[in-house]
């Protein structure tokens, strides 16, 4: 048991007896102690098991603490960290790529991986830029064109990579080459769509992007600590460190963290207000009546729950209510993207994706479980919260033909004329 | 007994020439063929196979044409199944895979996801009124996207639920190989059917140019190759392309003309309702109409005439036979290098001297996206179906002053007289 107790210790990925008869050669990433001096010189007097413990515990609060300081410099801090994250984790596949195939010395390989993900946040930024900070774009005169011509131009450059990609194909090399071709797109499919997708959600609110990605860590933290104090039996044998235990109790922590976080963020208008570009200050505003989501209302307890609680109303934020979809699909779901990497990682006999943070592994090892979850958000956003937006949907009408236009109009009035939204003599 | 992992290991690090080649496809030509050439030499009956099979396809397009839109949009579909079907069959065949749990329904099961998704988004743009009368079709509508993501990721955790340990990487080899090849073939189908209700013109004027390509640089480069153009397929040469080019481009030209007169490829594809059919009925927009152009004075001498009658879709028809001759054969190279790094002669043997469905579409890949971008850049703004749609699930409040916001405009541009009423 003793044994269990220190294998437990050791931290998330597996040293356990299980993965290191896969390690069977070499592995493919050396490992090497990337932790600073000044931590070693502190930690030198423990044995191993708790100077790693102690180490990833320093990390973990030195992350959160530098979470909170980049929500409160501002979105375009935000931004620009989100999009640090994704090259980085862009770079860490890249490499791992690279090592699995001893592939460093193919003609221009690493020029156009770089070029292809230059392509993709060209094409995606350009995609976000236009719809926020569509004021600033139609004043000067370049933007104007480039906006306009803007998936035109994307295309051009990816055509352009694309057929440098078939010039530089060499006789002995053919295969390796479309493996890395093929590892590049699904690497960019994966991290930049996602990073993106989070960007969006961003602009929705800062609430909810902080909101989500909380309950992924919540998640993530709760259920090792559950798992270390309650675990008992495995929930799946490709990750054999997590236990039904500590899932289930990792659930209904995270489920409460997300309650009680949107209750403390729904309060404050610089989280819940949608992010807006004023071109006039050339800065980032937060500043907005807020929505009915964030407004308090009186919601009747269920009977059941009268008696326990002993209230007969509850005032709640609604939204509340969606962060019970989110706590939730971000401890049910998000784990598959846990796992997921976990199965990468021993397909690929690595046992991190590369050394970045001392005692976690790189980038990559802490936003696996984010993947699906910026995705989720952005659905859900687009599903159940928020509709088109207005002024986005005046800008296309302005832009196409005035038989069309008047077309929609007459289609829009008799609409509102049947919902009774406009009375059928009136004139505004 | 040595460990799949480590054999798989050593199959990625060999070199190409160590690696096995993939068992060549059977023949299929069939009897008939072969009893009414069975006189001739080996090398003259593959080009007879070849000539016939390719007089049977060109005719079963105009067929198809002729039958309509809804019968092309069957074809597009079927093609792209079958494409797919082709390139996962090639990585079962690479990484001996057929006994992988699960992975062929998973990988089908993604088919049907991403094609869920696109013709979701399609059909809710197209069949708009179709749609707004019936109630189960307003909700998957409305929740579209979220139904769509709720599938893939079902498809995702059975994926990592599937995980055996012995076969992580092939797992993994085959699940980013499905992905790939979603994103070649989906998409590329979508688009083309994108184009194709934007009017049929925008569908059969690029594939005919790039058919026409193949064709003519075939043709040229039989007659008078002699410069290779690139180590890839040995057999393209430098004469080849660029007579396949000035072809091309005349032939587009061409053929614009002629179908720019009819309505029926000129109008974009419209459903109606009432008749539960498609139609193409408009008035011709004004890239169907014939101008006077000027001859610039360099061709005025050689033509001996001082202004042309044209449509202006002959110019645009330029930029797309110039991308079909140029930039279209790099999709053909690319599938070159992809079989020869993996060894294979054709993706299949479904066209008796032709190969599989893919030998024939591998440069129409490039073709679909660069026509849709195009459209999108240059012909046709927004779709206002689309936006007839969003704005009919706004707010109410919001729709009131979007529609006082429309009405102010309409009445400054003289759009609308503003004593009107009804």
């Amino acid at each position: 048991q003793e044994s269990e107790f220190e294998n437990r210790l050791d931290g998330e990925t597996a040293s356990d007896s299980e993965s290191r008869s896969d390690f069977g050669g070499s592995s493919t990433v050396p490992t090497s102690d990337d932790t600073p001096e000044v931590l070693n010189r502190a930690l030198s007097n423990l044995s191993s098991r708790w100077k790693n413990w102690w180490v990833r515990g320093i990390l973990t609060l030195a992350m959160i603490t530098f979470f909170f300081i980049i929500i409160y410099l501002g979105p375009m801090v935000l931004m620009t960290i989100v999009m640090c994250v994704q090259i980085k984790c862009f770079h860490e596949i890249i490499t791992i790529g690279y090592n699995v195939y001893h592939s460093y010395d193919l003609p221009w390989f690493r020029t156009l991986s770089w070029y292809f993900l230059l392509c993709v946040n060209y094409f995606f930024y350009g995609e976000t830029v236009t719809d926020y900070f569509f004021t600033l774009v139609q004043r000067e005169e370049p933007l104007r064109i480039l906006s306009k011509y803007h998936r035109f131009i994307s295309f051009t450059l990816y055509l352009t990579g694309f057929c440098m990609f078939v010039l530089s194909l060499v006789k002995k090399h053919y295969r390796l080459q479309f493996y890395m071709f093929g590892w590049t797109h699904v690497t960019l499919l994966i991290v930049v769509t996602q990073s993106h997708l989070i960007i969006h959600n961003l602009f929705e609110g800062m609430i909810w992007f902080i909101v989500p990605i909380s309950c992924v860590i919540c998640n993530d933290i709760m259920a090792y600590m559950f798992g270390f104090f309650f675990g008992r039996t495995p929930l799946i044998k490709l990750s054999p460190k997590k236990t039904w235990e500590g899932f289930i109790g990792g659930f209904f922590s995270t489920v409460l963290f997300g309650w009680l976080l949107s209750y403390v963020m729904s309060g404050y208008r610089c989280f819940t207000c949608p992010v807006e570009f004023n071109s006039d200050t050339n800065s980032f505003t937060v500043d907005c009546e807020p929505s009915e989501l964030f407004q308090l209302q009186e919601y009747n307890i269920p009977l059941v729950l009268q008696s326990v609680v002993g209230w007969k109303t509850v005032r709640m934020y609604p939204f509340q209510i969606h962060s019970i979809a989110l706590s939730t699909f971000a401890s049910l779901i998000g784990p598959f993207g846990g796992f997921f990497a976990s199965g990468f990682k021993r397909a690929f006999k690595i046992k991190d994706f590369a050394n970045t943070i001392p005692g976690h592994g790189g980038i990559m090892d802490r936003f696996d479980c984010q993947y699906l979850m910026a995705t989720f958000v952005n659905v859900y956003i687009a599903s159940f919260i928020r509709g088109p937006n207005p002024s986005k949907l005046i800008q296309q009408f302005l832009t196409l033909r005035p038989d069309q236009q008047l077309h929609i109009f007459n289609t829009l009035k008799a609409h509102l004329v049947d919902r009774g939204i406009l009375g059928s003599l009136e004139d505004a | 007994e040595v460990d799949l992992e480590e054999r798989l290991c050593e199959l990625d690090l060999r070199s190409d020439s160590d690696i096995p080649d993939v068992p060549p496809p059977t023949d299929s030509t069939p009897e008939i063929l072969k009893k009414a050439l069975s006189g001739l030499s080996a090398r003259w009956k593959n080009w007879w196979i070849r000539g016939i099979l390719t007089l049977a396809m060109i005719s079963g397009f105009f067929l198809i044409i002729y039958l309509g839109s809804f019968m092309l949009m069957l074809l597009v579909l079927s093609i792209q199944v079958k494409c797919y079907h082709e390139i996962i069959t090639i990585g079962y065949r690479v990484y001996h895979s057929y006994d992988l749990p699960w992975f062929r329904s998973l990988s089908w099961y993604f088919l049907l996801c991403v094609n869920y998704f696109f013709y979701g988004e399609t059909v809710a743009d197209y069949f708009a009124t179709f749609v707004q009368r019936r109630e189960q079709l307003q909700f998957l509508i409305r929740y579209h996207r979220f139904i769509s993501f709720a599938l893939y990721l079902t498809g995702f955790c059975m994926f990592v639920l599937s995980l055996v340990k012995k076969h992580y990487r092939l797992q993994f080899y085959m699940f980013a190989w499905t992905h790939v090849t979603l994103l070649i073939t989906v998409t590329q189908s979508h688009l083309v059917i994108q184009n194709l209700f934007e009017g049929m013109i925008w569908f059969l004027v690029p594939i005919s140019s790039v058919i026409c390509n193949d064709i003519t640089a075939y043709i040229f480069g039989f007659f008078f190759g002699r410069t290779p153009l690139i180590k890839l397929s040995p057999k393209k040469t430098w004469e080849g392309f660029i007579g396949g080019f000035f072809s091309t481009v005349v032939f587009g030209f061409i053929f614009s003309y002629f179908l720019a007169q009819h309505q029926y490829f000129v109008c974009p594809v419209e459903y109606n309702s009432e008749t539960n059919r498609f139609v193409t009925e408009c008035e011709p927009s004004e890239l169907f109409q014939m101008k006077k152009y000027s001859v610039p004075p360099l061709l005025q001498a050689v033509l001996g005439w001082e202004t042309v009658n044209m449509y202006p879709f002959q110019m645009h028809s330029f930029a797309l036979s110039t991308f079909a001759s140029l930039i279209g054969p790099f999709g053909g190279f690319f599938a070159s290098g992809f079989k020869r790094a993996f060894k294979i002669k054709d993706f299949a043997d479904t066209i008796p001297g032709h190969g599989g469905i893919m030998d024939r579409f591998d440069c129409q890949y490039l073709m679909a996206t660069f026509v849709h971008v195009y459209i999108t850049s240059f012909i046709r703004g927004p779709n206002p179906s689309k936006l007839l749609k969003q704005l009919l699930i706004l707010q109410p409040e919001q729709q009131l002053s979007v529609y006082k916001t429309l009405k102010s405009h309409l009445v400054e541009k003289g759009i609308l007289q503003p004593s009107l009423r009804g």
